[in-house]
């Protein structure tokens, strides 16, 4: 019998542990012969810890599950019980997903490179290496991928700049430091299925002549880091890595590096110091990195999710990719829905669906019950939407049209509880506590602004227009999107939540 | 037990030792160093220097720059509270008052008795079970009041 408990640190978080020692001490107990897998998360956050047993017609889930529940799972032969869910993949939050970049998070066992195959792992790399450079370059322009670490640049065209460039050594970064509140999708793929993220960096050492790769990661994430540390490992074992990989003669390397508590280092260029052993202090471009990047040489920048979506592209083609989406917004893009929400985690689908949908359709609403009273997209450089603009579709320039943006595509949720005055003094708090020093407007700025925000707390309401100044400072006068972005979570706190700037607003009842 | 600078100074060689050819060593060097003392004694500053042929300055300038580094050892026992957006929307100010209180220190201080430091954390990647927390580098969903007090409990707090 073949049971899985997830390892997603989500669901540790919620006692996963805890439950795959009962699950093996109760099979122990019964003389029963199990194996117990520790995949990556299903995404349905709600539910952890949730375990799956293997059966004839497919998985069955079970959840949220203490460890007190699993002698009574046992009892009941894994069928009937108060807790179980049915089919995994017969679940509303299953079916209505188009798994691309997340087909086998949670489904495999992340450090096992031969699942990993059979489950169509590799079979983007197989075709990258029959290819040249140039042609999967074309590929990957073609399926309209776009960086899915905020900025959204066409990941084809940057990778295009690093394959034209002349030098001995290039390099593939990926970006591993998710730094957003509201953000997981980089954690649980790399918990959930590292070797993704590897193939798609190799493919693209491939496509641009680089041979060698780093993955910055966070401090914060401890379990994510152990886990990709040792499928680098296996990987290697396995032929993935190496200078004969899969047995073709090309060369690629990688190692993972672990950051210091620093939100600024997840800008591309604050993060190439600090790769190189800097202070990460944002870096003026021109030039790019990607013709002057790690220690002076060509480099791609790409967010994990960027990169581990190449394989898929690969594997299925530019057009199957492109295919899905909306507008200049091609493809999928795993939402991670958070906060206050009823049903929280990770929901991968094509871009398109309105803001509304998302959050009450997908999210349930409230884990309050309360009504919804605004969502910050995009982390903390993100703005707040009213119920009001909920029919916004989910897209880049669709959420540039609301003066918004879609950034790594996390989303809280508050509910009526929430005191927006707050959120905006927070966004200036986080955005002084960490910028990179580099420039005034920001530096500066920032402290002022959490002083303004201070006075209008205190029913000042005349410093209203003086923030709305320095809104508009940081916003032009910012080298980069730390500083020229806070403005979005405070001017759109402002703009749709004036009265509780001017001291008009009544709590909501309790 | 206190490290002399004798003892620092032989342990810095051997970590300086193993970085030997890294592309970018500085980080991984401090990381490992706070990984053996627990903090970066200040004593390692010149060494390090010296060893990667930069200045004093520059180095004491990267440790600080970053947040993770620390200058003096931490409490027996971390606890990190989540402070972003995420977790305030399920009440992580609240909790984080009460862990406070209860401490009867502020954020990044440590317990007169040396128990418990506690450090704010902006996102541990939790945020579909906020309020999140992580206890000596274990990680902890939907914490509130009484769950603060049963981990300080676990601690001996
Ligand atoms: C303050 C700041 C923080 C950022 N944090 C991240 C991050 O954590 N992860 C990420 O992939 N991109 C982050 N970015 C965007 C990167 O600068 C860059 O655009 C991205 O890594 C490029 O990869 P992509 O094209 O695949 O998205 C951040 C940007 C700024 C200004
Ligand atoms: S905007 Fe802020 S973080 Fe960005 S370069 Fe300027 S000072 Fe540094
Ligand atoms: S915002 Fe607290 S864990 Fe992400």
């Amino acid at each position: 019998m073949r049971i899985y408990v997830p390892r997603d640190s989500a669901a540790k978080a919620l006692g996963a542990d805890d439950v795959a020692k009962a699950v093996q001490a109760e099979a122990a107990r019964r003389g029963l012969d199990i194996t117990l897998t520790r995949n990556g998360t299903r995404g349905m956050v709600w539910l952890e810890p949730l375990l799956e047993v293997q059966t004839e017609d497919g998985r069955r889930a079970f959840g949220p599950l203490t460890a007190a529940d699993v002698p009574a799972l046992f009892d009941a032969e894994f069928g009937d019980h108060p807790k179980a869910l049915g089919l995994t993949d017969e679940l509303p939050w299953m079916m209505g997903q188009t798994r691309l970049t997340f087909a086998r998070v949670g489904v495999i066992d992340p450090l096992d490179l031969a699942e990993y195959e059979h489950h169509g792992g590799l079979a983007g790399l197989r075709k990258a290496l029959a290819m040249t450079g140039e042609q999967i370059v074309t590929e990957v322009t073609e399926s309209g991928l776009r960086g899915r670490g905020g900025a959204g640049f066409p990941t084809g065209i940057k990778w295009k700049t690093v394959a034209g460039a002349q030098a001995e050594q290039k390099y593939i970064v990926c970006n591993a430091d998710e730094g957003d509140s509201a953000t997981f999708a980089d954690r649980m793929l790399m918990e959930g299925d590292p070797f993704t993220l590897i193939e798609g960096m190799v493919i693209a050492g491939l496509a641009t002549g680089a041979t060698k790769g780093y993955v910055y990661a966070r401090s914060e994430y401890p379990d994510a880091n152990a886990v990709f540390a040792e499928a680098i490992r296996v990987a290697r074992e396995g032929g993935l890595l190496g200078t004969d990989i899969l047995g073709s003669g090309k060369t690629f390397e990688m190692e993972i590096r672990i950051g210091a508590g620093a939100y600024v280092c997840g800008e591309e260029t604050s993060l190439l110091n600090s790769l190189e052993g800097k202070r990460g202090v944002v870096r003026a471009k021109p030039p790019l990195p990607a013709l002057e990047g790690f220690l002076g040489r060509p480099t791609v920048v790409n967010n994990v999710i960027s990169l581990a979506t190449v394989p898929v592209v690969m594997s299925h083609g530019a057009t199957f990719y492109k295919d899905f989406g909306l507008g200049r917004s091609r493809g999928t893009i795993p939402l991670q829905i958070a906060g206050n929400v009823k049903h929280g985690g990770l929901y991968e689908c094509a871009f398109g669906l309105s803001l509304g949908e998302i959050v009450e359709g997908i999210g349930g609403g409230t884990a309050s019950g309360r009504p919804v009273k605004a969502v910050q997209v995009g982390g903390p450089l993100g703005a707040y939407f009213p119920p009001a603009l909920f029919d916004t579709p989910f897209g880049y320039e669709e959420f540039a049209g609301a003066d918004g943006l879609v950034g790594h595509a996390g989303l809280t949720i508050f509910d009526d509880t929430a005191d927006m005055l707050e959120m905006a003094r927070f966004a200036m708090e986080f955005c002084a506590i960490e910028s990179c020093g580099k420039c005034t407007p920001c530096r500066i700025g920032a402290v002022r602004g959490v002083e303004t925000l201070e006075r209008i707390a205190g029913g000042d309401a005349s410093a209203i227009p003086i923030l709305t100044d320095l809104c508009n400072t940081m916003k032009f006068g910012s080298l980069c999107a730390l500083g020229g972005f806070t403005p979005y979570p405070v001017m759109s706190a402002l703009t749709h939540f004036p009265d509780e700037f001017t001291g008009t607003h009544q709590e909501a009842a309790e | 037990m206190p490290l002399d600078d004798q003892d620092i100074a032989v342990r810095v060689e051997e970590i300086l030792a193993t970085h030997d050819g890294v592309e970018g060593p500085l980080l991984p060097i401090l990381h490992a160093i706070q990984e053996a003392f627990g903090y970066v004694p200040r004593a390692a500053l010149p060494q390090i220097a010296e060893g990667l042929n930069l200045s004093r300055a520059e180095v004491h300038g990267v440790m600080t720059f970053y947040h993770d580094f620390r200058e003096d050892p931490a409490g027996r026992h971390v606890l990190k509270l989540c402070r972003a957006e995420a977790c305030k929307s399920m009440g992580a100010d609240r909790v984080a008052a009460h862990a406070r209180g209860k401490l009867g220190i502020d954020w990044h201080e440590t317990t007169r008795d040396g128990t418990v430091t506690l450090e704010p954390v902006f996102c541990l990647g939790l945020c579909a079970c906020a309020p999140a927390a992580m206890i000596d580098g274990k990680v902890v969903g939907r914490i509130d009041e009484a769950r603060v007090d049963a981990l300080l409990t676990e601690v001996g707090k």
